[in-house]
């Protein structure tokens, strides 16, 4: 007995929702490419004409928005100034890109770092480099040493505290995803758990407003908030690093992305001929004396 | 009669006819079980066969992501459900008194019935999110005496979106209230006071009490954007969680820990909706 109108409607309709997820499957991961050993491409590849970008002969650069001095100046990524614009306009130089062929795209801080398809060919966002991340993303040699650092307000419960166990008892904050949250948790270890934020903005507000006491961030933006963001702001002090491996800032690829090796290529070329270390102390100068916190 | 009933004896027909209704259950609920059946094994093969299998197994339902940030989020949870307590009562009667203040009759409450009206149009109108920036941001950079804490501020944030939301589910039950209940106790000699406290209000609520405990859910799952000025919810937990390990199983593990939160409210509200349908339509009839 054929079945019924019915029942053969359940059926098609079974079928139907068969083949629609074998329709969505996720596609093979395109294999691994090792930067390391013999296999890597050579300088001369790394040309826009042969790198595999967004847009072919175009490079897509990533950031977020607004981003913030020292890293930017203006929110204008274009522009070439403050240390990250700076370093990601010598990386496209060195890879053979004019001006005219970079273009920057704005990826939330969180977002970027996402595992999935990019929107960028690389993003620059004082990423550090973190092993979890690089489950989730490639990263470039590293451009910049960083530290975290605790600031606050002038004559806040935790100013002029120089230990670790002075802050203890503090209320802190921290932007979500971060390394600077991971600092707090791990590091400082206070007894009051902290209040985390969707961006910096919001945790700055916070402060301003003494709902929190201190505030973790990497310490040139440290700087930046403390001397252009609050009246009276004041940094605490650097809070050693999470690991024994320094922490260092990386810009982030997709994952087993084409392009890895040409940009650390570059980043490693750019610290070689000095270029990193003029544009650290062109844009970053003040960040060797702060007190670390032990 | 008694007697008569004894010796009844159902007929052939009557026989057959409860033999024939028996077969019709059985066959039903065979019918259903099979269905069932049938659609669960392609629920199943469908999705553990689908060739994307592994890789949501472990970006999605990994039991070790699962385990660890089970901790965080469940203390999350509780600051979500110690909020949902006091913004659920204090949005109940805000919106309670509201609607009271928006069907006040007379000319003299015209000043009274507009600003509740008001409040009801910008409240709801506002996005939560911004009302919760506003208060939780803002009011505290105002630098008051007597700035009250991020989650008190949040919360009379929440109580404002959601009082308005059901001052208006009230109003609708104050009005649905046939006038001619008000007319016979006003006629019986109560106050206008006594007229809303027994004769009003008490029809009104049983009509919107399913609507009301909608409301209730829906609060259950907002008060989590406190998140945004500080305090860790459970999604907030699950959002640090995921942000360290590239994992979304603690969002799932978020998720039904919402559900499980959510599925008491939701039985009661059934279980009321069903009831005053027995009660108002059919009851005695069948």
């Amino acid at each position: 007995m054929p079945p019924a109108p019915r029942t053969r409607g359940v059926l098609v309709a079974a079928f139907a929702t068969l083949a629609a997820l074998a329709a969505c499957a996720p596609q093979k991961p395109t294999p691994a490419i090792t930067p390391t050993g013999s296999g890597s491409p050579s300088a001369a590849a790394c040309t826009p004409a042969t790198m595999q970008t967004l847009t072919a002969g175009k490079l897509t650069i990533g950031t977020d928005n607004p981003v913030y001095e020292p890293w930017f100046t203006d929110n204008k990524p274009e522009n070439g100034q403050g240390f990250e614009g700076a370093v990601a306009a010598a990386v496209a130089t060195k890879l053979g890109y004019a001006n005219s062929d970079v273009v920057w795209t704005r990826v939330t801080f969180n977002n970027a770092i996402q595992p999935g398809p990019k929107k960028y060919d690389f993003d620059i966002n004082e990423f550090s480099i973190t092993d979890e991340r690089k489950k989730a993303v490639d990263f470039s040699s590293p451009y910049y040493d960083v530290t975290q650092a605790v600031i606050t307000t002038k004559g806040s419960k935790i100013d002029g505290v120089t230990t670790l166990a002075g802050l203890a008892k503090a209320k802190l904050g921290a932007q979500v995803g971060t390394t600077s949250y991971d600092a707090i948790t791990q590091v400082i270890e206070p007894t009051t758990k902290p209040s985390v934020y969707n961006n910096n903005d919001d945790a700055v507000t916070a402060l301003k407003n003494g709902q929190i006491d201190g505030l973790v961030l990497d310490l040139p933006t440290a700087f930046f908030v403390t001397s252009a963001e609050l009246d009276n702001g004041v940094i605490v002090g650097q809070v050693p690093a999470v690991t024994a491996q320094p922490e260092q800032f990386g810009l982030v690829l997709d994952l087993h992305s084409p392009l890895t090796t040409c940009v650390s290529q570059a980043v490693d070329a750019l610290r070689a001929d000095g270029t990193l270390g003029n544009l650290t102390s062109k844009w970053l100068t003040q960040v060797a004396n702060a007190p670390v916190l032990n | 009669m008694g007697t008569a009933l004894e010796t009844y004896r159902p007929s052939d027909i009557q026989l057959g006819r409860v033999a024939y209704r028996r077969r019709q259950t059985v066959r039903s609920i065979a019918i259903a079980a099979g269905s069932t059946v049938v659609l669960g094994v392609v629920l199943v093969v469908a999705v553990t066969g689908a060739p994307g299998w592994d890789l949501v197994r472990q970006d999605f339902l990994d039991p070790t992501e699962a385990r660890e940030s089970f901790v965080p989020i469940l203390e999350g949870l509780w600051l979500n459900i110690q909020l949902l307590f006091f913004c659920a009562i204090a949005s109940l009667l805000l919106g309670l008194l509201i609607a009271v203040l928006r069907t006040l009759r007379g000319p003299v409450f015209f000043p009274v019935r507009a600003l509740a009206t008001a409040y009801t149009y910008v409240f709801r109108g506002t996005p939560l999110l911004i009302v919760l920036y506003v208060l939780a941001f803002g009011m505290p950079g105002l630098r008051l005496t007597f700035t009250p804490s991020v989650l008190v501020l949040g919360g009379i944030g929440l109580t404002l979106t959601y009082g308005g939301y059901i001052a208006e589910v009230f109003r609708a039950g104050i009005e649905s209230v046939h006038p001619s209940q008000r007319a016979a106790a006003r006629s019986l000699g109560l106050t206008y006071r006594q007229t809303m406290r027994h004769v009003v209000l008490p029809q009104a609520v049983r009509r919107v009490a399913p609507a009301l405990l909608n409301d209730l859910v829906a609060l259950q799952k907002d008060v989590g954007l406190i998140s945004v000025a500080g305090p860790i919810d459970a999604i907030r937990a699950a959002q640090i969680a995921q942000q360290h390990n590239f994992n979304y199983t603690p969002y799932i593990v978020a998720g039904a820990l919402f559900v499980l939160l959510a599925i008491p409210t939701i039985l009661v509200t059934d279980y009321v909706t069903l009831r005053a349908a027995r009660r108002q339509s059919a009851e005695g009839t069948t």
